[in-house]
C-alpha cells in the first residue's frame, strides 16, 4: 500500500515562536516560506492567543488556510546546539507563491537532517579521507592539507591546466552568491583554472549563449507578465511539474483571464492538460513536433508573421541593429547575428515546409502565428510571453534554436514590455558572482571528454554528480572508476606511511594515469564513490544564503538550523582550501604564487558576501535583505531609499539591449537557419534505433532528488525511474506495467520501469533523467554543439524486457497523471 | 492562490454516525511502508469508532459520501469490485478516504472511469485503488485513508485515519 506516515497530530507553533525568512531552495521559482522554531519543551495551544496564527485550532480550518501545516513541514532539528521544533510552511504574503507549497518545497522541513526523527541520515558530517580501503573520518585540517599538498604538485603559477574543477554555478540549494563567490575567487581569482565545468553539463559555458549574444538576458520579464499577456507560449518545458507555483500562481490566472496557450513539445505533458482546464481546450494549442525540429517551426512562424506584416516595425527600427551582419558565423558563433532583414533572409522557410519537417498540420502553425502576433481587431498589438527550458536548451542545435525563438520575441516587440518576455524558465535559482571567466575560452574545454581521454591530474568537484547527469555516462564512469582506483590502490599501499610518503605515492599514481578526486557535497554522491577526499557542505537554511529567482527576485534565506556535524558553507570550505594552498606553496618555496591565495579571512558566509557581491552592489546588505522579507527585491537593485531596496520589475523597458556588451545598445537577430540534427551521431542513432528516449524530470523527481533518494514519500511513488511508453509499444516489446526494461544502444545501456501512457506518441518514450537508480545519460552519445552544449533530448535506443515488475512496484499507481474535471 | 474560480460545490456531506464510541484503536489492516520510516513518531490520537454505512448501501464504483472522524471531515466510501490492499468487507474491496485534498484543502471529485479522486484546486490526482497514492500532484502526503471494519451485520465502521487530515493539527479535534 501507499506510504503513509501514520502521523495524526502535530505540535502547535506557539505565538512567540521565532520566525525566519526562507526562500525555497529547490527550484528557480523561489517560493517564499517562513521557518518557525521554538524550544523542544514548549508547545502552542489551540486557543487563538496560544498559537502563531491567532486562530481557533480546535476547529476544522478552511480551504487554503494559513493555519495548517502538513507532517512534511515539521521536524526537530538543532539550532545553536539545542533541539528545537521546526515548521517550514509557505508564506501567504510572498507574491511569488501566495501561500502555495509544492510537492518539493513543502517537504523542506522533512528533508532536513535530524538525529531525533531520523531524517536525512545520509547527510555528510565529517571530512573523510580514503584510508585502509574505505573512507575514514578526519579533521578539516588533515583533509584540506592532503588536498592542498596533492593539488600544489600539479599547478604552476602560469599553468593550472592539470587541475580540473567541476563546480555549480547556481543559486538556491547549496549555491548562491556566497558560494559561487567563494569557489569563483579560488579558481578564477587566485587561480585561472581553464578545465572546469558546471553541475549539469560537460563544460563551463552558457546554456543560452545566443540570447546573450543577441543582447537579451534570459531572465528579462516579471512573473506578473503571465497575467497581463494575451498568449503564453511554452517551449520544451513542463512548468506544472518543474516550475510548479509559477504555473499555478501566475500562468493559470493568466489563462483564466482569457490568455491563450501554445505548447511546443513532442510530448503531451500534465501542463498541457491543466492549461486546457484553466483556459478551455479551444484556447490551448499543442504543437507536438518531431523531436528536435523546433528551429524549423520558429523560423516558419517568423516568416509568416513577417509576410503578414505583424512585426513591430517601430521596435525593430529603434531597438535592433539596422544593417546587415554584425557578427559573422564562426567557431565561437554557430550562426551569424545582425539585422532583422539579414536574419529573415537566412531563416526563411514556408509554413508548409515546416509542417512537413515538424510533423504538425500547417493550419496549426498558422494558428500559432496568429495567436502570437496577429493584431487585435482594434489594431492594437497582441502581447505574447514566451518561456523555454531544457527541451530546447538541451536539445538540437542549442545556439540556433534559442536564437530563433528570441528572434520571434524581438520581431514582435515582446521584450521589455508588459505581458511580454522571452525567458528561460530555469532549474535552480540563480546566484552567480565570480571573477571573469574569459580565460576559460569559447568554445570551452569539453571537460568530461578530456577526463575520458586521460587528461587532468587532480579533480575538485563541488556538488556535481557526473555519474547521474552527464552524457556518454557509461564510458565516463568506466574510465573515471579506473583512474581513481589507481590512486586508491596507491593510497592503500601507503597505509601507515608518513604524509610525505603518502603524497609521493599519490603523485606517482597520477603520473601513471590516475586521477585524484576531491568531492565537496552534502551527501556521499555517486561520483563521490570514486573520491579520495570528501568534504561535507551545508545548504540554504543551515547557512545564510542569497539567490535570485526566475524574475530576478533576490532574497536572503536566513540560517534557521545548524548544519550536520562539522559541515560548512562551500564559501568557507573554499577559503580553507585557499589558506592551505597558500601555506603549502610557501613551504614549497613558491612564495609568489602563494601570495595569490591571500584574502580569505572570512569567519562567516556574510563575510564572503561582503567580499564579493556586496562590493559590486554596495546598496545590498544582509540587514537590508532581511528587512525585505520573502518578497525581496528584483535585480538589478537601483537604490536604497526610505529604508527599502528598490529594484527593476522587468529589463529593457527603455528599449536598450546590452547583454552582449555592444555600445550601441541594439539587439541582434540570429541567422538561425534550420540544418537538421546538428550534433554528431544523432541522425545515425535515430536511423538505427527504434525508440526516441526523450527525457526530463517529474514534479517529485527534480532538483531535490539527491535528498529525496532518502525520502520515503518520494521513493514510494517511483521506486525506480519510469519510462513512459504507449501501450502499443509495450505490446511490441512484450512488457507490462511496472516491468523493468533495458534501454540500450551503441553508447551504453540503462534500465527503467515501464509506465503505460496512452497519450505518448508511438515510438516516443519519456524517461526520468538523473535518477540514482538508472542513469539515462548512459545512452546519450557524446555529440555536442559547437560550444559544447550537450544534447540530452535527442536520444534513440532499443528496449527489451529485463524482469517482471518487482515487488517494490506492485503497490504503486500506474494511472494517467492527468487531472480529470468533474 | 489567486483566481481559483473552479471550486466545486460538494454540498453538505451526508453524515452517518452510529455504533459505539469504542475507546481503543482497532488493529489495522494497513501494511507498513516498505522502507523504515522516521525513527520516532508522535503518539496516536484516540479515534472514535463510527458507523459509516452498511455493505448493502454500496454498489460497485458508486461513491457514498460520509464523514469521519466528525461531520467537518468529509470523505467517501467505495466498493471497488476488486480486492485491494487495505480493502475490507466480504470481497476485500471496500475502502474509505478523506475527500479533502491534502495540498490546500479543496474538495475533490471522484472519477469513476479512472477510479481516482481529482482536485480542482491544482490538478492533483489520487488513486483509490492504490491506497490513495498521489498519482500526480502537489500534496506532500498520500490521501488519508480510513481504517475500516465490517461486522457480521455488514455494518462498516471507521476506526482510524492513516495521515493527518487537511485543516487540522489533530485528526480528532
Ligand atoms: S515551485 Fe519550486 S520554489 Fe516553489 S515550492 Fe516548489 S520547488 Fe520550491
Ligand atoms: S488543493 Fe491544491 S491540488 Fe488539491
Amino acid at each position: 500500500m501507499a506510504f503513509k506516515r501514520q502521523i495524526d497530530r502535530l505540535p502547535i507553533i506557539p505565538a512567540d515562536a521565532k520566525q525566519q525568512n526562507v526562500t525555497c531552495h529547490y527550484c528557480i521559482v523561489g517560493c517564499g516560506y517562513k521557518a518557525y522554531t521554538w524550544p523542544i519543551n514548549k508547545q502552542g495551544g489551540t486557543a487563538p492567543g496560544k498559537n502563531i496564527f491567532g486562530a481557533d485550532l480546535s476547529k476544522q480550518q478552511e480551504t487554503d488556510t494559513e493555519a495548517w501545516y502538513a507532517p512534511s513541514m515539521y521536524n526537530i532539528v538543532k539550532q545553536d546546539g539545542k533541539d528545537v521544533h521546526l515548521v517550514i510552511k509557505p508564506d501567504n504574503k510572498c507574491v511569488v507563491n501566495s501561500g502555495l507549497g509544492s510537492v518539493r518545497g513543502a517537504r523542506m522541513a522533512e528533508n532536513r537532517r535530524s538525529d531525533v526523527t531520523g531524517t536525512q541520515q545520509q547527510r555528510l558530517e565529517q571530512p573523510m579521507v580514503w584510508r585502509y580501503g574505505t573512507w575514514q573520518p578526519t579533521s578539516w585540517d588533515d583533509a584540506l592539507d592532503l588536498v592542498a599538498q596533492v593539488t600544489a604538485r600539479f599547478v604552476e603559477k602560469d599553468n593550472e591546466d592539470d587541475l580540473f574543477v567541476s563546480m555549480f554555478d547556481h543559486g538556491g540549494s547549496a549555491g548562491g552568491y556566497e558560494n559561487t563567490w567563494g569557489t569563483g575567487k579560488l579558481y578564477f581569482g587566485s587561480m585561472k583554472v581553464k578545465n572546469c565545468r558546471i553541475h549539469n553539463r560537460p563544460a563551463y559555458n552558457s546554456e543560452v549563449h545566443s540570447s546573450r549574444d543577441m543582447g537579451v538576458d534570459e531572465l528579462n520579464y516579471a512573473y506578473e507578465d503571465y497575467k497581463l499577456t494575451d498568449t503564453i507560449m511554452i517551449v520544451g518545458a513542463n512548468p506544472l511539474e518543474t516550475q510548479t507555483n509559477l504555473f499555478l500562481n501566475h500562468m493559470v490566472p493568466g489563462w483564466r483571464n482569457g490568455a491563450k496557450a501554445i505548447f511546443v513539445d513532442p510530448r503531451r505533458t500534465v501542463s498541457i492538460n491543466a492549461a486546457q482546464d484553466a483556459a478551455g481546450t479551444e484556447n490551448v494549442l499543442h504543437l507536438p513536433i518531431n523531436s528536435g525540429t523546433d528551429i524549423a517551426l520558429f523560423n516558419a512562424l517568423l516568416s509568416y508573421i513577417a509576410d503578414k506584416g505583424w512585426i513591430d516595425k517601430n521596435f525593430i527600427a529603434s531597438s535592433t541593429f539596422a544593417k546587415g551582419e554584425a557578427v559573422a558565423e564562426s567557431g565561437t558563433h554557430p550562426c551569424a547575428l545582425g539585422s532583422f532583414d539579414m536574419a529573415l533572409k537566412a531563416i526563411r522557410i514556408s509554413t508548409s515546409e515546416a509542417a512537413k519537417i515538424c510533423g504538425v498540420p500547417e493550419a496549426d502553425i498558422i494558428k500559432a502565428a496568429e495567436w502570437i502576433a496577429k493584431p487585435n481587431d482594434d489594431g492594437s498589438r497582441r502581447k505574447c510571453s514566451t518561456a523555454y527550458e531544457k527541451g530546447i536548451i538541451w536539445g538540437n542545435d542549442n545556439y540556433r534554436v534559442v536564437g530563433s525563438l528570441v528572434n520571434l520575441g524581438l520581431a514582435t516587440g515582446n521584450i521589455g514590455r508588459e505581458g511580454g518576455g522571452v525567458c528561460r524558465l530555469g532549474g535552480h535559482q540563480e546566484g552567480y558572482f565570480r571573477p571573469g571567466d574569459g580565460h576559460v575560452g569559447r568554445p570551452a574545454p569539453y571537460v568530461d571528454d578530456l577526463l575520458i581521454k586521460g587528461k587532468g591530474a587532480v579533480h575538485h568537484i563541488w556538488a556535481n554528480d557526473h555519474y547521474k547527469t552527464t552524457l556518454n555516462a557509461s564510458q565516463f564512469k568506466a574510465v573515471y572508476n579506473k583512474r581513481t582506483n589507481m590512486v586508491k590502490e596507491a593510497m592503500d599501499a601507503a597505509a601507515g606511511k608518513s604524509r610525505e610518503e603518502l603524497v609521493e605515492a599519490i603523485v606517482a599514481a597520477i603520473k601513471a594515469g590516475g586521477l585524484f578526486s576531491v568531492n565537496v557535497d552534502i551527501i556521499h554522491s555517486q561520483i563521490g564513490q570514486a573520491a579520495h577526499v570528501i568534504l561535507p557542505a551545508v545548504e540554504a537554511g543551515e547557512m545564510n544564503l542569497t539567490s535570485m529567482n526566475g524574475e530576478r527576485r533576490l532574497r536572503l534565506t536566513e540560517k534557521y538550523m545548524d548544519g550536520p556535524g562539522s559541515a560548512k558553507p562551500d564559501c568557507l570550505i573554499a577559503a580553507g582550501l585557499a589558506q592551505h594552498m597558500e601555506r603549502v606553496l610557501n613551504k614549497m618555496g613558491k612564495t609568489d604564487y602563494a601570495s595569490q591565495f591571500k584574502g580569505y579571512d572570512w569567519a562567516t558566509e556574510e563575510d564572503a558576501f561582503k567580499d564579493g557581491y556586496s562590493k559590486a552592489h554596495t546598496d545590498v546588505t544582509y540587514d537590508r535583505l532581511r528587512a525585505m522579507g520573502t518578497n525581496g527585491v528584483q535585480e538589478p537593485v537601483t537604490v536604497f531609499k526610505d529604508g527599502k531596496l528598490l529594484g527593476t520589475k522587468r529589463l529593457y523597458t527603455d528599449g536598450v539591449f546590452n547583454r552582449h556588451g555592444r555600445k550601441d545598445g541594439k539587439a541582434l537577430f540570429a541567422a538561425a537557419t534550420w540544418r537538421g540534427l546538428q550534433a554528431p551521431g544523432k541522425q545515425a542513432q535515430k536511423d538505427k534505433f527504434a525508440f526516441l528516449i526523450n527525457n526530463g524530470r517529474s514534479n517529485i523527481n527534480w532538483q531535490n532528488w539527491f535528498l529525496d533518494q532518502d525520502n520515503d514519500f518520494v521513493s514510494d511513488r517511483y521506486p525506480y525511474p519510469f519510462i513512459e511508453m504507449h501501450p502499443d509499444d509495450m505490446k511490441k516489446v512484450d512488457v507490462k506495467q511496472g516491468d523493468l526494461v533495458e534501454i540500450f544502444n551503441d553508447d551504453g545501456a540503462t534500465q527503467a520501469m515501464v509506465y503505460p501512457t496512452e497519450t505518448a506518441k508511438k515510438g516516443e518514450t519519456f524517461m526520468l533523467f538523473g535518477s540514482p537508480q538508472g542513469t539515462q545519460g548512459n545512452v546519450i552519445n557524446n555529440g555536442v554543439n559547437e560550444l559544447v552544449l550537450p544534447n540530452y533530448k535527442q536520444t534513440w535506443a532499443n528496449i527489451r524486457k529485463l524482469a517482471d515488475a518487482p515487488v517494490a512496484v506492485s503497490h504503486i499507481s500506474f494511472k494517467s497523471k492527468e487531472y480529470r474535471s468533474a | 492562490m489567486s483566481g481559483c474560480n473552479k471550486l466545486v460545490d460538494v454540498g453538505r456531506r451526508q453524515f452517518l454516525r452510529g455504533g459505539s464510541m469504542a475507546a481503543a484503536c482497532a488493529a489495522t489492516a494497513v501494511v507498513l511502508p516498505n522502507q523504515p520510516a522516521k525513527a520516532a513518531q508522535t503518539a496516536r490520537v484516540e479515534y472514535p469508532t463510527n458507523r459509516l454505512g452498511n455493505v448493502s448501501d454500496l454498489s460497485d464504483n458508486e461513491p457514498l459520501d460520509v464523514s469521519y472522524p466528525d461531520e467537518d471531515a468529509p470523505g467517501v466510501i467505495l466498493k471497488l469490485g476488486k480486492k485491494v490492499e487495505g480493502g475490507v468487507g466480504p470481497d476485500g474491496d471496500i475502502v474509505g478516504f478523506s475527500t479533502v485534498c491534502p495540498h490546500k484543502g479543496f474538495p475533490m471529485n471522484y472519477d469513476g472511469d479512472s477510479r481516482t479522486l481529482n482536485c480542482p484546486g491544482h490538478y492533483s490526482v489520487f488513486d483509490v485503488e492504490a491506497g490513495g497514492q498521489q498519482t500526480f500532484g502537489h500534496a506532500t502526503q498520500n490521501l488519508p485513508q480510513y481504517m475500516l471494519r465490517v461486522d457480521d451485520k455488514g455494518d462498516i465502521y471507521a476506526e482510524g485515519v492513516d495521515e493527518l487530515l487537511y485543516g487540522r493539527l489533530s485528526n480528532v479535534l
